[in-house]
């Protein structure tokens, strides 16, 4: 049986940077320069005519500090194919819209550019779907404090910081004790 | 003519049978509490909760609060029940400014009255910062029995008002 991983390694080589296989799902990294073209083929000739997610990471600190995972189903042919796409990004580059391929894609790439402040090629409407316009930041994205920050739009909206004495508890992957991995509270800012 | 009618010659039965001796806040306070119309500032799973207290098994009717509101204008209380978003808040500020006075305000739940679990970025904590709120009612979502005592709670408040007294201060002023 040819894969779907095998069939775009053999039509993309250089392109499909790695391919992960675990427990039946099929996970593609692909070059950011090509994406765009392997995605249309994926929809066109692999048949994964259903978009499920458009979603990013914010690998804050790392470069390219962007990745775009497209979660790709095949319904059409029945044949039930689950193909998770990613590829990463660098900060100050724009990631191609999907929204030509499927046009649902355009509120998922919305909303990335709303939480996360990654602009989009091609998308014909670009404004934020869940904040309001003119709210000054990307909360999603790392370097922002859970609490929020302060911002003010006259007659709109205004925000302020969430108080988070014994609010929700905030792990850091350490091996340093409970006290430091779990505290009661995280200051980021 | 039998004896005990005479007894109360000042009584005119005519008349007095239809005449009660009331202090003007009692009578006003006894009005404004058994005729609460709220507006539902409906915004999360606690408006799921308000509507089963309107409903024939809780039936907030038994109050006198049955006749919800969609329109500001007609309304006395403000039942705020869910999470009020940074983005609606100034709305639900704008209807709560469209009410006319006397109004009041419940706080439903614990996002309304605190921001509940979302200490977050989107999420007014609590909407005392924008509204003077009369009763808080925990849960979340608080039951029906709750919303009915929090609303009983504000019909004790109400009846402890000097309307009378704030009314004449008012047209002094004026």
């Amino acid at each position: 049986m040819t894969s779907i991983l095998n069939i775009l390694g053999e039509r993309f080589g250089a392109a499909i940077l790695d391919t992960v296989e675990f427990r039946g799902e099929q996970t593609v990294i692909v070059e950011q320069a090509r994406a765009k073209e392997i995605i249309n083929y994926c929809r066109d000739e692999l048949g994964f005519d259903y978009l499920i997610d458009v979603s990013s990471l914010d690998h804050f600190g790392v470069e390219p500090r962007w990745e775009m995972v497209y979660e790709l189903y095949a319904l059409g042919n029945g044949a039930r194919h689950h193909l998770r796409l990613k590829y990463k990004l660098p900060e100050d580059t724009k990631a191609d819209s999907v929204s030509d391929i499927w046009p649902t894609a355009a509120w998922h790439e919305r909303e990335i550019y709303d939480m996360m402040g990654i602009e989009f090629n091609g998308l014909a409407d670009h404004r934020r779907i869940l904040m309001w316009e003119g709210y000054p930041y990307f909360p999603l994205r790392k370097d922002f404090p859970l609490a929020g920050r302060p911002s003010e739009m006259p007659d709109v909206a205004f925000t302020d910081r969430a108080p988070l004495e014994g609010g929700p508890f905030v792990t850091s992957p350490t091996s340093a004790s409970t006290v430091h991995r779990e505290p009661r509270s995280r200051e980021m800012d | 003519m039998p004896e005990t009618i005479e007894q109360h010659a000042a009584y005119d039965s005519k008349i007095e049978g239809n005449i009660i001796f009331t202090k003007a806040d009692a009578a006003i306070n006894w009005m404004r509490k058994n005729s609460l119309w709220p507006m539902p500032m409906g915004l999360a799973c606690c408006a799921i909760e308000l509507m089963g207290s309107a409903s024939s098994r809780f039936d907030i009717a038994r109050f006198g609060a049955e006749v919800m509101r969609f329109s500001p204008r007609q309304s006395d209380v403000m039942i705020v029940a869910g999470t009020v978003t940074y983005k609606m808040a100034l709305a639900v500020k704008r209807v709560w400014d469209q009410m006319p006075e006397p109004k009041w305000c419940i706080a439903m739940g614990a996002c309304a009255s605190s921001g509940g679990m979302y200490r977050s970025y989107a999420v007014l904590q609590g909407i005392d910062h924008l509204i003077p709120v009369d009763v808080y009612i925990s849960g979340c979502p608080p039951r029906p029995e709750a919303v009915l005592e929090g609303l009983m709670r504000l019909q004790d408040k109400i009846s402890k008002e000097e309307s009378a007294v704030a009314h004449f201060q008012t047209e002094k002023a004026v």
